[in-house]
Formats: structure tokens, C-alpha cells, sequence
């Protein structure tokens, strides 16, 4: 499930990157970057996962679900501020710069 | 267990060779500053970026993942896993197996949007010599 949500998200990311491409003034791309180095990262774990597991892999508990969903969720939103961290750290747009300037004048 | 300090290390190393080589183009760039290509080519310490991203984006999304399954904990020696020699030693085999595994596969996901990215270069300076070429031939 965690894996599923990571991969919804990064595809999402992927498609608003490509849809103001080449412009990447809210630094999607970078979003994307990070949601699928994790996708490929939980692939990898849920391929052994799958070699120990074999048919048992594709049937999980459901209360194993919820927990991963929630995780997966988490997940997202954790890679959302480590996003804004960088946009607000690199601000393209000089728009932060811009405020801070303004204030002190 | 502890899979996720294999790509960290591998992050980290990939980092300090992404700014070490961005100074390195940034001075070659004052060097070349007289000449300027038709096509400007993404410079390799940006597609080196590109893997740091999908590294150090991907090793922090599993450290919340090992923190939320309590592999991970704010007191020494910050996995549980390292408090017992028969864990460790599991916690190794993971590491080496599915954390080698993980810098692996993100590596070559990398290299093949390199490989992509720089066909792709290519192709767009050749589409461009010949445009340059034939209105060149038209001004004759």
C-alpha cells in the first residue's frame, strides 16, 4: 500500500512536471525526483518481501493495510515538506527574497 | 532494518562529487565564456543532481518508514537491530542484500535518463546545425 500511494504520487508529480515543462519554477521536478527514488527503493524491498513471502505477499491483513496506508500517506506528506524546504530555500522566483527586501525598506 | 543507510551513504558520496564537479564546470564556463554552443547542453553535475534527489528524497522517505516500524530510535545506538549480535548480524545481510539492491536500481534508473537526456541533446544540436546551415545558404 505504501509503495502503491508513493508511486500515485509520483506519477501525479511527474505529469504536473511535464505539463509546465521546460519551466520548472516550483521546482516539481525535484518532487518527482524524490517520489520515485522512494518508489524504486520500496520496489526493491517489496520484490525480497515477495521471494519470502510468495502468494502470502498478495494477501495481507487488514488491519497491515490501514497501518501501511496511513504510513503511505505520512510518506507523501513528509516528501511535500521536504519539497517546500527546497522550494523555500532556492525561492526561483526571488518571491521570498523579494518580501524580506520589502520589509526591511 | 537498516536498508536505507546503504543509498544514504551512497547520497552522501554523490553529493560531495556533485559540488566538487559543479566548481570544476563553473570555472571551465569563465574559460569558454567567449564561445556559445547552438544547443545548451544540461551540464553533468545537473543530471548528477538528478540522482541525489532520487537518493537522499527516497533514503529519507524510508527512514520514516523504519521510525514508524521502530527500527529506528532517538537513543543510541539508534537501531534497534544494532543491540544484539544475532540482529546486527541479520541487519548486515539486509543492508547488503535490499539496501545494495536499492542503490543499484536507482543508479541504473539514473544512468538510463542520462543516456535518454543526452540522445535527446544530441539529436536537437544536429536539428539545429542543419537550421542554421540552410538559413546561412538562404542569406547567400
Amino acid at each position: 500500500m505504501t509503495l502503491l500511494l508513493t508511486v500515485f504520487a509520483a506519477i501525479i508529480s511527474t505529469i504536473v512536471w511535464y505539463k509546465n515543462a521546460p519551466k520548472d519554477d516550483w521546482k516539481v521536478g525535484t518532487l518527482a525526483l524524490i517520489y520515485w527514488g522512494a518508489s524504486l527503493m520500496w520496489m526493491c524491498d517489496a520484490i525480497f518481501e515477495y521471494a519470502e513471502l510468495k502468494d502470502e505477499f498478495f494477501q495481507p491483513a487488514t488491519a497491515d493495510m490501514i497501518n501501511d496506508a496511513f504510513l503511505g500517506l505520512t510518506v507523501i506528506a513528509l516528501g511535500l515538506i521536504i519539497w517546500l524546504v527546497v522550494l523555500l530555500a532556492k525561492d526561483p522566483k526571488g518571491a521570498l527574497k523579494a518580501k524580506l527586501l520589502s520589509k526591511k525598506n | 532494518m537498516a536498508c536505507f543507510l546503504v543509498p544514504t551513504t551512497e547520497a552522501i558520496i554523490t553529493t560531495i562529487a556533485q559540488k566538487a564537479l559543479a566548481k570544476k564546470e563553473a570555472n571551465m564556463e569563465i574559460h569558454h565564456e567567449g564561445s556559445s554552443e547552438i544547443v545548451e547542453k544540461t551540464s553533468f553535475s545537473r543530471k548528477l543532481k538528478w540522482l541525489n534527489n532520487m537518493l537522499w528524497g527516497g533514503s529519507a522517505l524510508l527512514a520514516l518508514e523504519h521510525v514508524w516500524h521502530g527500527e529506528v530510535v532517538p537513543w543510541f545506538p539508534f537501531l534497534t537491530a544494532a543491540s544484539d549480535s544475532s540482529s546486527r548480524s541479520e541487519m548486515f545481510h539486509e543492508m547488503a542484500t535490499v539496501g545494495v539492491t536499492m542503490a543499484l536500481l536507482v543508479t541504473a534508473v539514473w544512468a538510463g535518463m542520462v543516456i535518454v537526456s543526452s540522445r535527446l541533446e544530441k539529436r536537437a544540436g544536429k536539428l539545429a546545425e542543419v537550421v542554421v546551415e540552410e538559413s546561412n545558404e538562404e542569406k547567400k
